[in-house]
């Protein structure tokens, strides 16, 4: 049976040994349970532990979950195991993740600007005389460019976009469900209620296909050009990945970041807050082409196989504008059931395309709309629920 | 949960290794050429009763590693297939409805009207259809099946949440049934190429490794066993080239599955050495998207085939 190899002594300095290292792995950010250092206590009672090689591999498939955590698992264990004297010193010294992080809390601008509210005290016809010049504030509003609003604009703004509901478009999955109105007949379920009344069949239970909304992918620019509007559609982002759980939000700038594990906590602020921390290039360049190309290559077998619909936000101010980008949007537009491009450029009347990036990119779209303000979000929210095309034609279309 | 049931017990045919380097040993014995790591983990997955969870490319060796341990130990390979809307009718079991159909129907004949009797009779083991799940929890002379649920990020997360009591309990639960726990608990291999990502909460119940791309020297061995006939100078050549492929950036690269293809269609040509005509004749066996065979052309494929051709 299992061969121990630790002597009693050794055993004590060695589980000390693990738990100190799924600390230190927790405080680099990998989620480690404690139900995973039990694991890791029991594995390496039946490995040499005289072989780092096999320990190393043994603490990998315990402690790592996911494949992008390897290099954080594979630094944090050399430098842990690196001396058998170091450890404990190096234990001292991991600094604990609250100790690490002494940003503001999220919430706390929230707070803060509910406290601040100006019109507390004042007399009740002031506020009738407010009630009716809000209602034509709210027209104004629903027009008004975001990149114009004021502070207490945009508040009202985000308010609005967490009221907005949005109607799921429907995917017509694979699955069954009862349904008398359905297609297929449930044998099971008649069987079984057939015996009820010792084997003679009445009814005839049937099974219906089982809808579900159409993932949705959304590619957020997020360089200076766009900084105006970047907050509103995390926002927008985060409502509607409220909604429906297969929502993937990536920013771009001149580096493209995956933020739907950040953008999946509950409170927006929080959302954001965790969003923004992930980010190196916050309202830098934009390097169009080449973030296309890293997610059409890291992340669109991931994320778009199961029919998604594609949002790129982006105002398409590519400087390197060239045959690339043509070639990266065409991948990513025959690898999605629909892209829809936002750009809040359309805002002005007389748009036309002449940025060389926006001629490049146009071709390569199902849809072109604006996102400026909420009137317009509004009407994007029409545009996701209506029900989908079966497949876009550009399917079809050959490789020039 | 983590005991080491499987070792004791059953009437298993061949002892399970007992050391990292034994299982190495048992799966080069039967031409599969393993990373050390890779013998570590299936090792520890044996040992302590736990699913493997293998990620990686698509042909890297996930499924095969399967089929060569139910081989190597003389156990059944038991293999889910994994697609959209995969349900537990096809997954684990199903009710021969027609079969009860008529079992009610002679019943009825024979004038039998025990309304308790009859819903007995027919939900018994001689009308269920077992599918692989199930199955996978049945004693086995031979010792507890090898069960390999394949790539797993097709099916859905539907899916994947039902996995999560059989992986944890090995045990299924049929209402008019009752609960079958599996004596032993099988060995369980799962695979996915990520298309999309698997849930925490199953990996966490699993013993988790990335199967990478091997290197240069190993992948050298595996195609001289894979393709036996093949020259020293072309497999040499076949491997550089296939490693300097991967370099490059390619919507999809080859994988080992691949570079095996390729070194028997170059075999079956009586190749000798690689040649620009002869690697773009083939290029098919390797890159599986015309941008990707596009981008190939002239300078590139030049550049590759001399790095891949140069003495030394």
């Amino acid at each position: 049976m299992a061969i121990n190899h630790l002597a009693p002594e050794q055993t004590e300095q060695f589980a000390d040994n693990i738990v100190g290292f799924a600390r230190a792995l927790r405080a680099a950010s990998m989620p480690v349970g404690p139900g995973a250092v039990i694991d890791a206590m029991s594995a390496l009672q039946v490995i040499d532990i005289g072989n780092r090689a096999d320990v190393f591999t043994t603490l990998e498939a315990i402690f790592v979950k996911r494949h992008e955590h390897a290099l954080i698992f594979k630094q944090a264990f050399n430098l842990f195991f690196r001396a058998s004297e170091e450890w404990k010193h190096m234990l001292d010294s991991v600094p604990l993740p609250e100790q690490a992080k002494k940003k503001p809390q999220a919430g706390a601008r929230r707070v803060q600007e509910a406290m601040s509210q100006p019109r507390m005290t004042e007399t009740p016809q002031h506020q009738e005389q407010d009630l009716r010049l809000s209602v034509s504030d709210k027209e104004i509003l629903q027009k008004k460019d975001f990149a114009q609003m004021s502070a207490a604009e945009i508040t009202e703004a985000l308010r609005a976009i967490e009221r907005m509901h949005l109607p799921q478009a429907e995917l017509l999955t694979r699955r069954h469900r009862p349904d008398p109105r359905g297609l297929r007949l449930d044998l099971r379920r008649t069987l079984r209620a057939s015996l009820r009344t010792g084997g003679d069949i009445i009814d005839i239970h049937r099974l219906g296909r089982i809808e579900k909304p159409a993932p949705i992918v959304a590619l957020l620019d997020i360089s200076g050009s766009m900084s105006e509007y970047t907050r509103l559609f995390l926002h927008f982002l985060h409502a509607i990945g409220d909604a429906r759980k297969r929502v993937s939000v990536f920013l771009f700038g001149t580096r493209l970041t995956n933020v739907t594990r950040a953008l999946r906590q509950r409170d927006p602020d929080e959302a954001l807050a965790s969003c923004s921390a992930s980010v190196e290039d916050w309202a830098g360049g934009t390097r169009i082409s080449a973030s296309l190309h890293n997610f059409n290559k890291l992340w669109a077998r991931r994320v778009l196989s199961q029919g998604a619909i594609v949002l790129l936000i982006s105002d398409g101010l590519e400087r390197e504008a060239d045959s690339r980008l043509a070639f990266e949007m065409d991948r990513l537009h025959r690898s999605c059931r629909r892209l829809i491009w936002l750009n809040p450029l359309l805002r002005f009347g007389g748009f036309e395309a002449k940025a060389q990036g926006i001629k490049m990119m146009l071709p390569h779209v199902d849809e072109f709309r604006p996102v400026h303000n909420l009137s317009s979000i509004q009407e994007l929210i029409t545009t996701l629920s209506r029900p989908l095309p079966p497949h876009h034609r550009s399917l079809i279309r050959s490789v020039a | 949960m983590t005991s080491a049931a499987n070792t004791s017990g059953a009437n298993t045919s061949v002892v399970l290794p007992a050391s990292v380097d034994a299982m190495l040993e048992l799966l080069t014995s039967r031409g599969y050429l393993a990373e050390r790591s890779l013998a570590t983990v299936t090792y520890l997955s044996l040992r302590m009763g736990r699913p493997l969870f293998l990620e990686g490319e698509a042909g890297v060796g996930k499924t095969e590693i399967a089929k060569v341990l139910s081989a190597a130990l003389g156990r059944k390979l038991i293999r889910l297939q994994c697609y959209e809307g995969l349900d537990v009718s096809s997954a684990v079991y199903e009710w021969n409805s027609a079969a009860q159909m008529i079992a009610i129907r002679m019943a009825e004949a024979a004038g039998d009207t025990d309304r308790e009797q009859l819903s007995s009779d027919i939900f018994a083991d001689r009308y269920m259809i077992k599918r692989p799940l199930l199955q996978a929890l049945e004693p086995d002379v031979a010792g507890p099946p090898v069960l390999l649920i394949d790539e797993l990020d097709r099916a859905d997360e539907a899916f994947e949440a039902y996995l999560l009591e059989i992986l944890s309990d090995f045990q299924v639960t049929i209402p008019e049934f009752g609960t079958v726990k599996a004596p032993h608990p099988p060995i369980v291999i799962i695979t996915s190429n990520r298309t999309r990502e698997i849930h925490d909460a199953l990996k966490r119940r699993c013993l988790y490794h990335w199967v990478d791309y091997p290197a240069a020297e190993r992948e050298l061995a595996i195609v001289k066993t894979r393709v036996p006939g093949i020259s020293a100078k072309l497999s040499q050549q076949v491997v550089r080239f296939v490693q300097a492929l991967r370099n490059q950036d390619f919507y999809k690269s080859p994988g080992v599955a691949e570079t095996i293809d390729w070194a028997t269609a170059l075999s079956e040509l009586d190749a000798r050495s690689l040649t620009p005509q002869v690697v773009g004749d083939t290029l098919g066996a390797l890159l599986k998207y015309q941008d990707d065979i596009t981008r190939m052309q002239g300078d590139t494929l030049q550049k590759v085939l001399k790095e891949a051709t140069s003495e030394n």
